[in-house]
């Protein structure tokens, strides 16, 4: 059983403040860390490994800094890690992205890919199925429970307010959410293999079978005209009175609004 | 092929078990917008299983053409035949613009259906325009958790794709005079390795409440303290004929369910009365209900970013105001 895991580090956008005065983006100081689908989805391949035996490899397409994500799934317990870096990537969108991704993936064995729901700084849960389109092989979103029977994987995937039981045969892309699991931590032996045992194998421009119109800025159909910061609403009154004054004024607006 | 040959705005008409999903009206009255600017017509795909009687009312919120396509294997939503649908009729009458709800199918059927016909696909707008001048479409979305905004444009795919927020566009006023076109699809499904399997459909067991459709919501976050504080909520909410909603914190700590999330990771929501009682108003909560028509916020805290979107601003305990004010409400209402 070989899983491949796909991880982007990103920006903890939680951590993200607006500055105040000219309403643009602190990003100073803001921590980066695996997308926590991403980390929800190695989890889940982990468990699969420690059920059925598995070798469970991460991959990740970004800059140097994105080692960082791959040493943690090492101390996690992943057994192989792929970095996927080059200039000639820069500014790619889902199409581009998911393009390299599957182009890197075809490079290795596989019988099932998980990849998290959506990234926390860009949000388009886009890449995952657009992986499983380029690789030809079915993909189930947005798992919440999942298992293995045979060579199949039964996964349980949520919609709005009910759930799938799905039954696809293997090779098959899972994308994960958050809810699938807890993440464990890292273990001090798995920290020892992320700096010293293990090895993380770097693939360029060259490593990766794709088209080069398929890849970076020119082979992106979408681009990014303007970003802004949302436009501020204008703040209403604030009143700071008493429990009978506050309760009175609420009252008061209402029915001025119509709103009772 | 060049931008000529593609022409009309299309949207995804989202159905399960042969009820449209809201989102499916609201994308079809943003598609009105943009075929007026660039003077083309507003295409309809409905798929399903026994879906026809659909179409009456996508006539009615504004479809000038509906192509039905049905088949058994489109029963229940799965990813591989719904492609195949979506994707031959994209072939069959290259609209110029495609769109889908940015819900758990549109979000799983849209990049599946982009790969497919190799086009841009813009996800989660909650802006659709159409440059007047030079008939430019442009998508605009949040990105970095709530706290950008991006302007995206797809120049040289066709269509352009784009998975819409739920709850932002606003549909049209139903008029079933209104008179559209019925086209039968024809397609033959074959079964192929990325078809799977829907063993079991398994219904949520609360009650379905849709926070997106109530006039009034009264919302709570970590200030309520706990299911007890909740309570105040719900007997304010009675009052005014509203739902409880939830900011994310309020979901994490368990005393509200996932449904009623609003924010940037749970829903938009833009009722004509939103309540913020506790809730300090962190910019993915904003993200989902700034639009409302009038907000009303109560908290300790009067520094609280919530404050900054309140149309009226209360700096107090929620506990002793909230249970005051709905004694007055229910006085008033009685007489």
């Amino acid at each position: 059983m070989k899983i491949i895991v796909c991880i982007k580090q990103v920006p903890d956008t939680t951590e993200v403040r607006l500055d105040p005065k000219t309403g643009t983006l602190i990003r100073e100081g803001v921590p980066s860390i695996m997308n926590p689908d991403d980390k929800a989805g190695l989890e889940a391949a982990l468990r699969l490994k420690d059920e059925y035996g598995a070798h469970v490899s991460v991959i990740t397409m970004g800059p140097y800094q994105a080692k960082a994500v791959l040493r943690e799934a090492f101390a996690m317990g992943a057994d192989a890690a792929y970095l996927v870096t080059d200039r000639a990537f820069a500014a790619s969108d889902t199409w581009a992205t998911s393009s390299i991704l599957a182009g890197a993936i075809s490079k290795l064995e596989y019988d099932l890919i998980i990849t998290g729901r959506q990234a926390i700084d860009g949000d388009t849960a886009q890449v995952g199925p657009e992986i499983a389109e380029h690789l030809g092989i079915p993909n189930v979103s947005y798992a919440e429970e999942l298992h293995l029977e045979g060579d199949e994987i039964v996964v349980k995937r949520q919609f709005e307010d009910y759930s799938h039981l799905v039954r696809a045969k293997l090779p098959a892309l899972i994308t994960a959410m958050g809810e699938l699991n807890t993440p464990r931590y890292m273990t001090p032996g798995g920290i020892f293999d992320a700096f010293r045992a293990k090895e993380i194998v770097e693939w360029n421009r060259v490593d990766v079978p794709v088209d080069d119109g398929d890849i970076g800025y020119r082979g992106s159909p979408t681009r990014v005209v303007k970003s802004f910061p949302k436009t501020v609403k204008v703040p209403g009154m604030k009143i700071e009175e008493g429990v009978e004054e506050s309760a009175e004024f609420i009252l008061d607006k209402l029915k001025e609004k119509y709103l009772l | 092929m060049t931008i000529e040959d593609y022409q009309g705005i299309f949207t995804f008409a989202q159905q399960v078990r042969g009820e449209l999903t809201p989102v499916s009206l609201e994308l079809i009255g943003k598609a009105r917008d943009l075929a007026q600017i660039s003077d083309t017509e507003v295409g309809v795909i409905l798929a399903g299983n026994n879906v026809a009687h659909l179409v009456k009312d996508l006539i009615a919120y504004g479809a000038d053409r509906v192509i039905l396509i049905e088949d058994a294997v489109l029963d229940e939503y799965r990813t591989e035949p719904y492609t195949q649908a979506v994707t031959a009729v994209i072939e069959a009458y290259k609209p110029e613009i495609m769109l889908f709800g940015a819900t758990a199918i549109g979000r799983d059927l849209a990049p599946r259906v982009a790969g497919r016909l190799h086009t841009g696909l813009t996800a989660d707008c909650t802006s659709l325009e159409i440059d007047p001048e030079n008939n430019q479409f442009r998508m605009t979305r949040p990105a970095f958790g709530g706290n950008l905004m991006a302007t995206i444009i797809c120049p040289d795919h066709y269509p352009a794709m784009a998975t819409v927020r739920p709850g932002v566009m606003v549909k049209e006023l139903r008029d079933d005079s209104r008179k559209g076109e019925i086209v039968r699809f024809d397609y033959q499904f074959e079964e192929n390795q990325n078809y799977f399997e829907v063993e079991e459909v398994i219904k949520k067991i609360t009650q379905k409440i849709d926070i997106q459709d109530a006039k009034v919501l009264v919302a709570g976050g970590r200030g309520v303290g706990g299911e007890a504080g909740f309570e105040l909520l719900q007997g304010l909410a009675d009052a005014l004929g509203g739902e409880i909603a939830s900011s994310r914190a309020a979901v994490d700590a368990g005393w509200q369910p996932k449904e009623r999330q609003v924010g940037q990771t749970g829903k938009t929501v833009r009722p004509s009365l939103y309540f913020a009682c506790g809730i300090s108003g962190a910019i993915q909560h904003l993200a989902g209900m700034e639009e409302s028509d009038y907000i009303v916020a109560i908290d300790k805290n009067p520094d609280a970013p919530i404050f900054n979107v309140a149309d009226l601003g209360i700096v107090g305990d929620l506990h002793r105001i909230v249970p005051l004010l709905t004694e007055r409400i229910l006085a008033e209402r009685a007489g």
